[in-house]
């Protein structure tokens, strides 16, 4: 196993459907408010209105974001009862459901918002790469379900490699702050 | 220029504000009427039962949706505890996964759904107020049937109406059943067109001879050049894997361009240029780009003169006085004396006439290229004219039966199979525009070719019962709400109706009986997709039918009997029977089709090709032998056809740019300054899953706004607007987005119509604005022709 698994996004070709959210709702049965995938909208710029002419400046484009199993985790470095944990074989940034207490440190520390808290367990849950699909040999039901096939996952020098190095866009955290395990191609309005 | 941002905050939470809100209106109607018992299907999403045994059965939707999808149903106890896609085959270029999208992945939300209808009811208080009571099924078929008897005794075949409703599109829904037994039983009035697609349907024809003018999607990959006309298969379903085939056109080469009023889902990520252009005056644009590709002499002239019929004055039919020709038309040389320039198309479409000029040259010399219409512009006032001005275009610059090209028009896809039908034998002739069954309610009696009629002289009645198996065309996808609903609260008109629903939606508030339909989870089906694939599907059923819904085939057998027809009607065939017979007929006409064993088991079956199709190859590369469907076995750019109609300002005999009403060039802008169209919405299939969370989280419904709009009446973005005109009210939070070109608002369409006491619809369903005004050829709808406006509260 890879020593960090990561995600791709194509940000260029993202048509903003969600289906990768809504199956990831379903998969972890979530209820409304609780994404561990989210498609959000950036949208800008305006019109030169002409005569009867109307001229577009527009830029718009969509993220898809989960949790990016940081190589710098400051869920784990925050969280106080240890529930936040970073698997040593893949990467993979996970939170015990028995040692959460609900404090929602990491909710308040994760620059992208990825740990989602639940009102009714009391407990934070958030993407943990679907182990359990990884194991049965299948992807994570995000990258299954885009239908642009513009998610992808692997090993992140393997990504890297073929996809570069880019992990952050407009909108997003810089990369720096806590080594996102993401490669991003950028939409031509993100750059 | 204004520069704004509708910007993300990371980490903010979704707001719950408009759950709250949305509940209220959907409770309201719970409340009402007291026979709703909330979330009794226990709390699914807790309902964690990891030591029972999982077992995956392989299913596809029958919602009225242009994708068919393959889903899986992990099911546990009965219970579908989650849903996944294609997953059993290697992704790849020649056959790529028919995954399905947000919606069927979503739905799980909508089948344990707290309001799904359980019981028949019948109707207790006036027609349209929402007041069941509970009844039997018994009770139920009895009064439907008594009915039945009675109207056909009265008044006969003409004044009973399946009415257009494709929520369950399947080979075996309840609608098929229905329109068998009336079949039986004597005969009912039937429809042709489609809300979707009227105008193209009946225009295309005109040109071509057929609606098959679609190239399989591949195709697209060696397109130079591909043109989004009002088409946004991102969002919009078209086909599984449409806007798949779009990335990868993008990928090998293609620019792509957008003309569309709003910056569409597909556009931002696919396209590289954007054009906003007023709703209704396509042809307009089209036309100015016809006078770049002739005055510069760009068209392909010998494809003009070898293939097509009234391009110029010399290739009019016999007898056709002079100046009617399109070139004539083009160039202002027939009766309006006006010339389509790109000055003269720039002031109707605010389009600038440099961006007109330069996609008229590309068009015209970057071939192949593909103008691919979708069919929001065609549902507009003079819908009909825009579909065949694509199709002239696109004869203009030699873009037919080419690799790489596209024909235009509807684009049903050339290459099709065939799949049996369960018989319908229906005695009765007499068909209406599935958008004109108002005017059958009102005098059906008399009623002729000049209100959509066709099959007879005259209607013989007016509409007295209708049965609306699945469908919420009724009230809320027709048009002009609070009309329809006025016509039919009137009983002395409409004497019955039978409405079968899995929720109390709009349309099934005004049911006499109300119905309880099963889900397509809890049946088998065969289901083909409507728009691109080589493929069949079934259905099989993946858990038990709740409380008292039953299936169509089911009831309607028991309906059979009371009118006597029971055998007739089922011929002894079970359900199961019933579609394997479906896949014994369709193996007779395809040779190496599964047996009915192997395909329920597999779920799909692919139709293989060693190429590509392209539509309309053969009349090209070998006319001599393979003339085009039409009168002329040539492409009537000019119909003798529509000539002879001789209803030459409203049906044109050539494609011309006729002026809407209540479009930018309806003097009521001075009192409703904004164009109002309702845009597809990813979050639903029409009006399928408006009443579910996941959904609403994944897009509200809001009312789409221009900034330049929003400032100059001080809206503010995420408050409550109303949107109104002379035909109602609507009330919603406004979304302030550059995606939307100034003077034109969009509301997404599919919201359940939800009146309050002072009519003000208070979700915001797009045809409460609309307005009842058949297209003159199609006598379709022209939902995204309104003029409203927009004020704060």
């Amino acid at each position: 196993m890879a020593k960090q698994i990561a995600f791709y996004v194509e940000q260029k070709f993202c048509v903003g459907c969600k289906t990768c959210q809504v199956a990831c709702k379903d998969k972890h049965d979530l209820k409304v408010g609780q994404l561990y995938r989210r498609v959000s909208e950036t949208a800008g710029g305006g019109f030169e209105i002409k005569g009867a002419t109307v001229i577009p400046a527009v830029y718009a484009f969509w993220t898809s974001i989960s949790c990016n199993h940081c190589g710098q985790p400051v869920c784990v470095e925050n969280c106080p009862v240890g529930a936040v944990q970073k698997q040593a074989a893949d990467g993979i940034v996970y939170i015990d459901q028995e040692k959460c207490v609900g404090c929602r440190k990491c909710v308040k520390s994760c620059p992208y918002g990825a740990p989602q808290y639940n009102r009714e367990t009391r407990k934070t849950g958030k993407c943990d790469f679907c182990r359990d699909e990884l194991a049965a040999g299948k992807p994570p039901v995000c990258v299954a379900a885009c239908p642009l096939r513009a998610l992808d996952y692997g090993p992140l020098n393997v990504l890297q490699r073929k996809y570069g190095k880019a992990n952050e866009t407009k909108g997003l955290p810089a990369g720096g702050q806590t080594q996102p395990a993401l490669v991003i191609a950028p939409h031509r309005d993100a750059l | 220029m204004i520069e704004m941002n509708t910007d993300i905050l990371w980490k903010t939470q979704y707001s719950r504000r408009r759950f709250l809100k949305l509940g209220a209106a959907t409770l309201g109607f719970s409340a009402a009427s007291g026979l709703f018992e909330l979330d009794s299907f226990g709390a699914w999403a807790s309902a964690q039962a990891p030591m029972a045994r999982e077992r995956i059965v392989r299913t596809s939707g029958s919602h009225n949706c242009g994708g068919r999808c393959i889903l899986q149903a992990h099911v546990r106890d009965n219970r579908v505890v989650r849903i996944t896609t294609e997953d059993d085959i290697p992704d790849t270029d020649k056959t790529p996964q028919l995954r399905g999208c947000l919606r069927c992945r979503s739905y799980r939300d909508r089948l344990y759904h707290p309001e799904r209808l359980k019981y028949p009811m019948k109707r207790v208080g006036k027609r349209g107020e929402g007041k069941f009571e509970q009844i039997t099924w018994d009770e139920a078929l009895d009064t439907i049937a008594g009915q039945t008897k009675r109207i056909m005794d009265q008044y006969g075949p003409d004044a009973i109406y399946m009415q257009y409703a494709p929520g369950n599109a399947g080979r075996v829904s309840e609608r098929v059943w229905m329109s068998r037994l009336l079949g039986l039983y004597g005969g009912f009035l039937s429809y042709y067109g489609s809300y979707s697609t009227a105008a193209t349907q009946m225009a295309t024809p005109y040109t071509f001879g057929t609606t098959a003018t679609g190239s399989s999607r591949d195709n697209w990959a060696h397109s130079k050049l591909i043109i989004l006309l009002g088409w946004n298969p991102g969002e919009t379903i078209h086909g599984t894997n449409t806007a798949y085939y779009l990335k990868k056109a993008k990928q090998a080469g293609a620019r792509i361009v957008s003309i569309d009023p709003i910056y569409s889902d597909t556009s931002v990520a696919l396209a590289d240029q954007w054009i906003p252009i007023r709703p209704t005056t396509d042809s307009s644009l089209l036309d100015a780009m016809a006078y770049v590709i002739i005055t510069e002499n760009l068209q392909d002239q010998a494809f003009l003169d070898k293939y097509c019929v009234g391009f110029d004055e010399a290739h009019l039919p016999p007898g056709i006085p002079a100046g009617q020709s399109f070139k004539s038309y083009i160039l202002g040389e027939s009766e309006d004396q006006t010339a389509k320039t790109p000055a003269w198309a720039e002031a109707v479409t605010g389009i600038p006439r440099e961006t007109i000029i330069k996609l008229a040259r590309e068009y015209a010399t970057q071939r192949p290229g593909a103008l691919i219409q979708g069919y929001g512009p065609q549902r507009h006032a003079y819908g009909e004219q825009v579909v065949r001005s694509g199709t002239v275009l696109a004869a203009l610059t030699g873009n037919i039966g080419v690799k790489g090209g596209w024909a235009s028009g509807t684009g049903y896809q050339a290459r099709s199979h065939f799949v049996a039908a369960i018989p319908v034998p229906n005695p009765s002739k007499a068909r209406i525009s599935v958008f004109c069954w108002p005017d059958a309610i009102k005098r059906g009696t008399g009623m002729g070719p000049e209100a959509s009629v066709k099959g007879v002289k005259q209607l013989s009645a007016n509409l007295k019962l209708m049965f609306n198996l699945g469908g919420n065309c009724l009230v809320n996808q027709h048009a002009d709400n609070n009309g329809t609903a006025r016509l039919l609260q009137d009983e002395s008109l409409l004497e019955f109706l039978v409405v079968s629903e899995q929720f109390l939606t709009a349309s099934a508030k005004f049911a006499d009986i109300l119905l309880p339909a099963d889900n397509m989870y809890e049946r088998d089906d065969i289901v083909m997709p409507w728009g691109y694939g080589d493929y069949v599907l079934f259905m099989n059923k993946a858990v038990d039918t709740v409380f008292e819904c039953r299936n169509g085939y089911d009831w309607i057998s028991d309906l059979a009997d009371r009118l006597g027809l029971k055998d007739k009607f089922t011929e002894g065939r079970t359900i199961d029977q019933w579609l394997r017979y479906l896949v014994e007929e369709t193996a007779k006409k395809n040779p190496g089709f599964y047996s009915y064993e192997e395909f329920k088991e597999k779920s799909v079956y692919r139709w293989q090709y060693p190429e590509s199709s392209i539509a309309f190859q053969k009349q090209i590369e070998d006319p001599g032998n393979n003339p085009f469907p039409t009168p002329s076995g040539k492409i009537e750019i000019f119909s003798q056809r529509l000539w002879d109609m001789n209803q030459l300002q409203e049906i044109p005999a050539i494609p011309k740019y006729v002026k809407a009403w209540e479009g930018p060039e309806d003097p009521l802008r001075a009192k409703y300054p904004l164009q109002c169209i309702g845009h597809h919405y990813k979050r639903r299939v029409h009006s399928i899953f408006d009443n579910t969370g996941w959904m609403e989280e994944a897009g509200a419904q809001e009312v789409w706004v221009s900034p330049v709009d929003a400032a100059q009446r001080d809206l503010q973005n995420g408050e409550l607007v109303t949107v109104y005109n002379d035909r109602g009210v609507i009330s919603l939070p406004v979304k302030i987005t550059p995606r939307i070109m100034p003077g034109v608002v969009s509301v997404p369409q599919g919201a359940w119509w939800t009146p309050d006491e002072q009519g003000v619809d208070r979700r915001g369903c797009i045809n409460t604005l609309t307005k009842y005004h058949p297209t003159p050829l199609a006598f379709g709808n022209a939902t995204h022709t309104n003029l409203v406006q927009i004020s704060k509260g």
